[in-house]
């Protein structure tokens, strides 16, 4: 959105560098989030062990996509994508559970 | 009239005339090469933005019916899949993202033979990842846990009632009672609970089943390029194919990172 | 390209053709240039050919239904038979006609142009988008040929997965594959509208048919795969009857309308933005004004695609959704109409002290605001949850999404069929011949869905293909009224092919308009254009008013246009 003249971007994405060593920092933490998320799922916790699963998930999904998918480092247009997708799926399972979760609420339906 | 300059030669961006140093992968309606870069990186993520969606409504449907049914669909998980194999499954799938993205890295950096071990690795656990998906298929066949005519929910000691969705006892009561449909679609409480433990088991089956269809159209990406970087096609300046072959792979892990605690950590406690 | 062009090259060279310079349509001959062309342009013109036969086809259904409804009984048609008929023209139109039509004809032929480039990010994945159409097109004439489907276009189940006795299979499966060429074309939208964009077109000096197509795009990569998904989720239950959505086997079958209108819905809007960015773009030009409220327009088809997504449940207020849920889409309903508004308004506003000519696009930009009015007005009728109750599958629905998906985006695409036709044929079409069309369209479409408003209201159910005979009358009127717009459509197909042989050529810009496309040839050359444009200022160059929102534009000394240029 600037309001100068330059062409539209262009320019490489890398600034910042991934190497090798983060990467299997990073892959560390998936393994252990996965184990937390069995552990987790071991209690009966409710209904929060079905946000506790979904939210776990969810880390590891920003994880992979900041550094294996190299987002970190991108610049904020691809950002804004990976996020705007899942803001969707969250719109899509949000209205579905709004309309199953208020059945029988006001009477008579 | 409009007021857009035409430029002269001179003063004009790079106007795509022959005769100039080109880098060879250079596509003829792009300016330069980080202009074609970035473009494929939008795209692709524009399109993994369609995948999210596409197996976004399946996981919704699903949603929607683990809680409406939230006792049935943990007792078909917990009893009807081989949550090892599951577990097995999700670390063969981290480790290969890992090794792709290695491959990436290799990409990067101009390292062919590091690209071509790599992306071998990534094969070969894809691979092994669908062949322990096959075994998990097997077993779920012999269990009489294909949906279908020969369904059968004897190995999956189900509740006898379906708990009802809401936790309030008014609710309760009118969820039983909506069990009834149509006079003539009555559906008493055990046969809502035998058909929705064949529902757990379509969404298992399409969900894996999409998802594996996925990773084959992936391995086949990992082929192609392989092959292109045993030919030492890709430099540092471009390696856009392996690049984005990585981005679909570690989508499609992902995907499988969502699936597995929805489908195998149901109600690992009860 | 070359880096400079001052003279025209000598005869027989590059770029020459009978002594004239070659345009995209003079580029290349026979069959496989143009079957297998990469060509924004020309993929442009093989959709436009797709969709006027779909039109056609889904018009055809049209007539025998009018038909059919001139009588109360049943006469002309069984009942099973009007099923299909009203299901054909449905799927026709919607999925074949409506949601390609502006994004695939003018979207794919304008949108380099209009931002300075020389093709789509991605030209094999638009050719490869025009082969799914034609893929799903043919899957769909398929189940027409194994005896029709008769669900209606809405495929509600269990009725299309375990009653129904029609080829529901192919006409769902065309449907899912047609939708892969939408999704291609709106992710080569964005990523084109991102990357390509010439130096100095920043966003606030895009055309805001750009804009409008932006928007499209988004709406196109969001919802596509979700209907993508249910149409296969509905082929699974059909064909292994598992009973995903059946009650009778513990489905839901209010779980595939969340599914289906979820798409469905901000569908609608990918049929009536890129309509709101061709009205943009004709209002200017034949009132010589700039647009009021550029900012304003372009935030406000960003809102309505957005706000879009989270209405879709207003299609189900007594299906069984939950009394809650129904609140909530209706407040939401009610909300996405105020961006439809202040588009409305502002184009009234650019209207305002304007110096109008009246041709052919100008009649049907100013029939689309009017109508498109009145389609949005009688939306919020159906958004309130109290009316909603009794006008629910009524002929009042019926009339109120026509008076936008005809009255609105038929015309847009006319109009843009007619101010564009010079660009993209380098020949004008005859002026008369268009005004009476336009004339007889608007006449006709009023008169044929007026008179369903008050059908709707005195509670004829819609689908039915007999009915009480105090109806009879209103039914009548449409059914005229149909007659007189089929001719209105008739004559542009025609006329305009006759003008491509015996009409003057066209210039470079006939209608004196501001826009990129209006610098180069008519017919552009293959490349859009000899060099690529730098600019300096923002859309909407217009004698009578001073362009505000945008972008400023620096001062710049006069260029004298390169010689060779016609």
């Amino acid at each position: 959105m600037s309001q100068t003249v330059t062409p539209t971007a262009r320019h490489d994405h890398a600034e910042g560098h991934i190497g090798p060593r983060t990467y299997l920092v990073i892959f560390g933490a998936l393994l252990g989030l996965m184990a937390l998320t069995i552990v987790a799922a071991l209690f009966d916790l409710g209904a929060a062990n079905f946000i506790v699963a979904m939210g776990i998930a969810s880390v590891k999904m920003v994880l992979i996509i900041l550094y294996f998918m190299h987002v970190r480092y991108s610049d904020k247009l691809t950002w804004v994508f990976s996020v705007a997708a899942f803001l969707w799926l969250l719109i899509l399972v949000g209205g579905f559970l709004n309309d199953y979760f208020t059945r029988g609420l006001v009477a008579g339906r | 009239m409009a007021e857009t300059a035409h430029a002269t030669a001179t003063a004009h961006a790079h106007g795509g005339g022959h005769g100039h140093a080109h880098d060879p992968n250079l596509a003829h309606h792009f300016e330069d090469m980080g202009q074609q870069r970035t473009s494929a990186t939008l795209g692709m993520w524009a399109f993994l933005g369609t995948e999210v969606m596409f197996f976004g409504g399946l996981i919704g449907s699903y949603i929607v019916y683990r809680f409406t049914s939230p006792d049935v669909f943990g007792a078909a998980s917990k009893y009807g899949l081989n949550v090892w194999l599951g577990t097995i499954n999700t670390v063969i799938l981290l480790t290969s993202s890992l090794f792709m993205a290695f491959a990436v890295h290799a990409g990067e950096t101009g390292d062919r033979k590091a690209q071509v071990r790599y992306l071998l690795l990534t094969m070969a656990l894809g691979t092994l990842f669908m062949v322990i998906k096959g075994f998990e298929y097997r077993e779920e066949y012999h269990e009489h846990l294909i949906p279908g005519p020969h369904f059968s929910t004897e190995a999956l000691h189900l509740p006898e009632e379906p708990a009802p969705p809401t936790a309030s006892a008014e609710h309760a009561h009118e969820s039983a009672e909506t069990l009834k449909t149509a006079s003539f679609l009555t559906v008493t409480p055990v046969q809502f609970v035998r058909q929705r433990a064949q529902m757990f088991f379509v969404f298992y089956f399409f969900m894996t089943g999409l998802h594996l269809l996925h990773m084959v159209i992936g391995l086949g990406l990992v082929t192609w390029v392989l092959i292109l970087a045993r030919r030492g096609r890709f430099t540092p300046s471009y390696y856009t194919p392996l690049e984005m072959t990585g981005l679909y792979w570690h989508f499609i892990d992902i995907v499988w990172v969502f699936l597995y605690p929805l489908l195998y950590l149901v109600a690992l406690h009860k | 390209m070359s880096a400079t062009v001052e003279e025209p090259r000598g005869g027989g060279g590059d770029g020459e053709y009978r002594g004239e310079r070659k345009n995209y349509l003079t580029d290349g001959y026979g069959i496989l240039s143009w079957l297998l062309t990469t060509d924004h342009k020309r993929i442009g013109l093989l959709y436009m050919v797709s969709i006027t036969i779909f039109f056609f086809v889904g018009g055809a259904a049209a007539t025998l239904i009018r038909l059919e409804l001139m009588t109360p009984s049943g006469d002309i048609v069984q009942a099973e038979t009007y099923n299909k008929l009203f299901t054909l023209h449905g799927v026709a139109m919607t999925f074949f006609f409506l949601i390609p039509s502006i994004p695939a004809v003018f979207g794919n032929f304008l949108v380099p142009l209009m931002i300075g480039a020389k093709d789509l990010a991605f030209p094999k994945l638009n050719l490869l988008s025009w082969y799914l159409y034609t893929i799903g097109g043919v899957l769909a004439v398929v189940s027409l040929l194994l005896g029709g489907v008769d669900t209606g276009w809405t495929f509600y189940v269990p009725y299309s997965t375990m009653f129904s006795n029609s080829a529901v299979i192919p006409a769902a499966m065309g449907a899912f594959v047609v939708g892969f060429s939408s999704i291609l074309t709106g992710l080569n939208f964005i990523v084109t509208i991102h990357k390509m964009r010439a130096p100095g077109m920043t966003w606030f000096r895009m055309p805001l048919f750009i804009w409008a197509h932006y928007a499209t795009s988004l709406i196109m990569i969001l919802g596509t795969p979700v209907v993508s998904i249910t149409l296969l989720l509905l082929a699974l239950e059909r064909v292994f009857r598992v009973g995903i959505f059946d009650p009778a086997l513990g489905g839901d079958p209010i779980l595939f309308q969340h599914l289906f209108w979820f798409y469905s819905h901000p569908a609608v809007y990918i049929m009536i933005l890129p309509g709101m960015g061709v009205i943009s773009e004709i209002v200017t030009c034949f009132s010589r004004r700039p647009v009021f409220g550029y900012r304003f327009m372009a935030g406000a088809v960003l809102a309505i695609a957005i706000f879009g997504f989270v209405v879709w449940g207003h299609h189900m207020f007594v299906s069984g959704q939950s009394m809650y849920g129904g609140m909530v889409f209706s407040f939401l309903s009610f909300v996405v109409a105020i961006p439809s508004a202040v588009k409305v308004f502002n184009w009234t506003a650019t209207l305002y002290k304007g110096s109008f000519s009246f041709d052919t696009p100008m009649l049907y930009a100013l029939g689309f605001i009017g109508l498109f009015t009145i389609g949005g007005l009688t939306g919020l009728f159906l958004a309130s949850l109290a009316t909603d109750v009794h006008m629910h599958d009524t002929y009042f629905v019926v009339a109120h999404f026509h008076y936008i998906m005809v009255g609105a985006t038929v015309m847009a695409y006319l109009g843009a069929v007619h101010f564009w036709w010079p660009k993209m044929t380098g020949k004008m079409y005859p002026e008369l011949w268009g005004k009476l069309s336009a004339l007889l369209v608007f006449v006709g479409f009023n008169l044929t869905f007026f008179p369903q408003f008050v059908l709707g209201y005195l509670g004829m159910p819609r689908r039915y293909y007999q009915y009480p005979p105090e109806f009879q009358v209103l039914n009548v009127m449409s059914t005229a009224g149909a007659s007189i717009l089929a001719v209105g459509y008739l004559l542009p197909l025609i006329y305009l092919t006759i003008s491509l042989w015996f009409e003057r050529d066209a210039g470079p810009n006939p209608w004196d308009a501001s826009g990129l496309e209006w610098e180069t040839t008519s017919p552009p050359p293959k490349f859009n254009f000899d060099e690529t444009p730098v600019v300096t200022g923002g859309p909407y160059v217009y004698p009578l008013g001073e362009p505000e929102g945008q972008d400023e534009r620096l001062p710049v000394e006069p260029q004298p246009l390169p010689a060779g240029r016609s």
